[in-house]
């Protein structure tokens, strides 16, 4: 049986990459005496699968593992059981079990949710050359900011490690909100259209002439969704209570 | 949320930052403040490659199942961060805490490997602690080195305070109390180095002079403070009581290891089965100074295995130890771990065998056949100098071992040797490449055509010899790199005119570091400035290969006036006093002397349970020496 988890890593737990995350998984359910179901084979390994990688440096309360299991114990059983082995900056905050034949979080991905706030002495208003003299406080940028996502298309190149191209920012940025002093984006995420929130940044930053210091923001992200009959549904929400 | 020494900017530009953050799974994570005696534990190199020390869990353990104490960690800051420490005046921290290091009261630093001379120099430099251990004030942590580089601590003896001479479980509880003492007693610096120099293991070498000859040999080497014995025993752990275990069950152990957040050197959980070894091969420093070998009981084996394991959540377990099969439950141990790792699992390793059936009965179980391949050491190819070095290995019981292994299903065989050894001849050099031809025979001859998969391998490698203390060989000559390399072509020639070559694959290490390990491991309190000057023109990280700057080493060198011709290449007269002679480690020189003459003469020693050769452990009742030996032929 596939259940769904959904984790959340903060605080210095932002500094592990992905892989020591699967890692980490591997043994916080050995250590948490789960059955797990194994590949077959001389050496076997436990079936799992991430959602996707979360970049160095940014918290998230919304990552998602699917994982196999032979048995498994009711989902407050199984909540308490992982949290009691698992470090504090890690938890685990939901979980679901999966129809048979239910995709896996990684192809059902559509868009993403992030809350970005400005980092205490990072803030471009004051210094550290990331648009000091272009902003002049916080209301100015958001007023700046709002501006530029009204624009009915958002031209900006997007690099990746073979090669450059085009993308349209307004067609993938799905929802935009000031929550008091943070600015929160919904956005594209998925193999058919992905948008991280520091290229919306940095392309707003370079559209107002400023340098983009990629500390400016801590970003969290919030929340992960797939598509259902054209309404967006968070990842969790695939499954059943068990 | 844990506050961390380093801001996000520094830890995002950084290579690995995991590095730096501490926070494991199943750190203590307790309050400095909160207890009477803090420490922070150094493992002078990199994190992944720190957390793998056992050593390093033991004490750690020690310390922090104490309430009154604890003890956090720090590793070598990468080469990156440095630069960025040292731009931006960061004091180095410890991981757990993220407290400055200089805040504590003790820095315990191990010295696994002489090439991390230099990097300890680094963590004291960037903790802002004085090189010199006569410039600290009471601002300053007591410096303490330990490890198995302490046995001869003379080259880094001007940076440290105190090194602890042997196994820690015994004393640092005892260093713990009179810390106590002295900070109650607001002693000075003097008088608590004073205290701690009275700890039996515990040595100070301010109190201490030496005099040297005009050739540069001691002359004279001498207590001069009345707190400080003219002769420092080593520590170890022995148990008289008990017939059946000679490790106390009671000493700390990591049975809840700390679980690296990034993929360490060793990603998995590590089981010592007993300590030191039987054998006495002749070049082995082990082999002599953790003597006598002394089991870990059955009981608590199997209790650490399945605890380390279930708190971790490790898939692999590691067994350890100089001679894993030499442990006297081997059989009945495998017996209990099989079939548990099988339910649960979990991958077992299990190092250093000897090749016998229930061995490879063993190895049949917990290894893939076809991919793996069986490990010998013969340490050299000629039954001559295996009886110089007193290798109690045959060629018969090795040909009959692959034999074995080759009907079993293995078809990879892995040799190691060593090149340089005292009175090895051209020979004895040949006769590696001819070994490995042997064995590749034997595959042909034992598995018929139609059951061969592919072609036989047989993959042999060499390491240059270094003799160490406290060793028969602690008064050979060692080679200098072009006699080591003209060896490693010899291998690699006479490789090409065997038989079968083309199942032969030969590898050696062509590198600088073995003069420069030859060097520190018999080295003299002259040393220190030579390591210092070195530090200063940017050497660290020597043991990683691409990092090392010879060239600066050899400039330094010759400037200070000092020779590998005296430190290296000279057989040492029996009647020298050797840097390290201070040292009891409880094996008697005379013994030394004893077998350093029995290699001169090609005379195997036998080993401890077949029979006592009277190495003077015997005097401390415990371990094998006390072993009923009529059972064993
Ligand atoms: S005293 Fe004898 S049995 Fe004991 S360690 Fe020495 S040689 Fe071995």
């Amino acid at each position: 049986m596939k259940i769904r988890l959904k984790f959340s890593k903060q605080g210095s737990l932002r500094f592990i990459g992905h892989l020591d995350v699967m890692r980490y998984f591997q043994k916080l359910n050995r250590r948490a005496k789960l059955d797990i179901k194994y590949s077959k084979g001389f050496s076997p390994h436990q079936e799992m699968s991430f959602a996707t990688p979360l970049g160095l440096g940014l918290s998230s309360d919304g990552e998602y593992v699917d994982i196999e299991f032979n048995t498994v114990p009711g989902k407050e059983e199984l909540l308490r059981r992982m949290n009691e082995v698992s470090l504090p900056e890690l938890r685990i905050t939901d979980a679901c079990l999966l129809p048979d034949d239910a995709k896996n979080a990684m192809s059902l991905l559509e868009a993403a949710d992030y809350t970005l706030k400005f980092r205490e002495g990072y803030e471009p208003w004051i210094s550290r050359g990331n648009g000091e003299g272009v902003f002049e406080g916080i209301e100015d940028f958001f007023e700046k900011f709002e501006k530029f996502l009204s624009q009915p298309s958002i031209l900006t190149e997007k690099k990746t490690k073979t090669s450059v191209k085009e993308v349209d920012l307004a067609r993938q940025i799905r929802l935009y909100e000031r929550r008091e002093d943070a600015v929160f984006l919904r956005v594209d995420t998925g193999s058919a259209s992905n948008l991280k929130p520091e290229l919306v940044m940095e392309t707003f930053f370079r559209t107002c002439g400023a340098a983009y210091n990629e500390l400016t923001f801590t970003i969290n992200r919030d929340e992960l969704y797939g598509e259902e009959s054209g309404r967006l549904l968070p990842l969790i929400g695939y499954g059943t209570d068990f | 949320m844990r506050k961390l020494a380093l801001s996000d900017d520094i830890l995002l530009s950084v290579e690995k930052p995991s590095r730096y953050i501490g926070g494991e799974y199943n750190a203590y994570n307790k309050d400095p403040d909160s207890v009477e005696v803090n420490a922070v534990f150094c493992f002078p190199d990199v994190y992944e490659i720190g957390t793998a020390n056992l050593g390093m869990q033991i004490i750690y353990e020690q310390f922090n199942r104490r309430e009154d104490a604890y003890c956090d960690r720090v590793y070598s800051p990468w080469t990156d961060l440095d630069q960025i420490m040292r731009e931006r005046k960061i004091p180095l921290f410890a991981v757990e805490s993220q407290r400055p290091v200089r805040d504590f009261d003790l820095l315990l630093i191990t010295l696994q490997y002489e090439m991390c001379y230099t990097n300890v120099l680094q963590i004291l430099d960037l903790s802002g602690i004085p090189l010199h251990a006569e410039d600290r004030t009471q601002e300053d942590p007591i410096v303490i080195g330990g490890g198995a580089c302490a046995y001869n601590p003379e080259p880094m003896a001007a940076f440290f305070d105190v090194f602890y001479l042997g196994e820690a479980e015994t004393r640092y509880d005892t260093v713990v109390e009179v810390l106590k003492a002295c900070k109650a007693r607001n002693s000075t610096r003097q008088e608590t180095l004073e205290a701690l120099a009275e700890i039996p293991g515990l040595y100070v070498p301010q109190f201490y002079q030496v005099t040297y000859h005009e050739d540069g040999t001691i002359a004279s080497f001498t207590s001069t403070n009345p707190h400080a014995p003219a002769v420092v025993k080593k520590e170890f752990c022995i148990r008289k009581d008990s017939e059946s275990s000679d490790m106390d069950d009671s000493l700390p152990y990591p049975l809840r290891p700390i679980v690296p957040l990034s993929r360490g050197m060793m990603d998995r959980a590590t089981l010592e089965v007993m300590r030191g070894c039987i054998r006495g091969c002749r070049f082995c420093q082990a082999g002599m100074i953790y003597r006598p070998t002394r089991n870990r009981s059955l009981d608590f084996l199997k209790k650490a295995a399945v605890s380390m394991l279930e708190s971790t959540g490790y898939d692999e377990l590691n067994i350890s130890s100089l001679a894993t099969s030499d442990y006297s439950d081997f059989r009945e141990f495998m017996e209990f771990i099989l079939p548990y790792c099988e339910e649960h699992k979990i991958n077992i390793g299990v190092p250093s065998l000897r090749i016998d059936s229930f061995e490879l009965d063993v190895m049949g179980k917990i290894q893939d056949i076809k991919k793996s391949s069986l490990t010998f050491a013969p340490e050299a190819g000629s039954q001559r100098l295996r009886d110089i070095i007193n290798k109690g290995l045959t060629e018969e019981e090795i040909l009959e071992g692959a034999r074995k292994a080759f009907e079993g299903g293995w078809n990879k065989v892995k040799l190691y040797f060593m090149l340089g050894q005292p009175f090895e001849t051209e020979e004895d050099v040949r006769a590696i490449p001819v070994l490995a031809n042997e064995i590749a025979r034997v595959y042909y001859e034992t598995v018929p055509k139609e059951k061969r998969q592919g072609r036989v391998q047989i993959q042999a490698s060499t390491s240059f010899f270094v003799p160490k203390p406290f060793t028969p060989f602690q008064w050979a000559p060692m080679l200098t790199a072009e006699e080591f390399t003209k060896k490693a072509w010899l291998v690699k020639d006479t490789m090409r005119e065997q038989l079968n070559k083309k199942s032969l694959v030969y590898h050696y290490h062509d590198d600088n570091q073995t003069e420069l390990e030859g060097l520190f491991a018999r080295g003299d309190r002259k040393l220190s400035t030579l390591i210092e000057e070195a530090y200063k023109r940017g050497c660290m990280y020597d043991a990683w290969g691409d990092h090392m700057k010879y060239d600066v080493w050899l400039r330094v060198m010759e400037e200070q006036g000092i020779t590998f011709e005296f430190y290296n290449y000279r057989e040492r007269p029996l009647d020298e006093i050797l840097p390290w002679d201070f040292i009891d480690i409880g094996v008697t020189k005379r013994f030394l002397m004893r077998e350093w003459e029995n290699a001169r003469a090609g005379k195997v020693t036998p080993h401890c349970r077949k029979e006592c050769s009277g190495c003077g452990m015997r005097k401390y009742h415990g371990g094998v020496c006390i072993e009923d030996k009529t059972e064993i032929q």
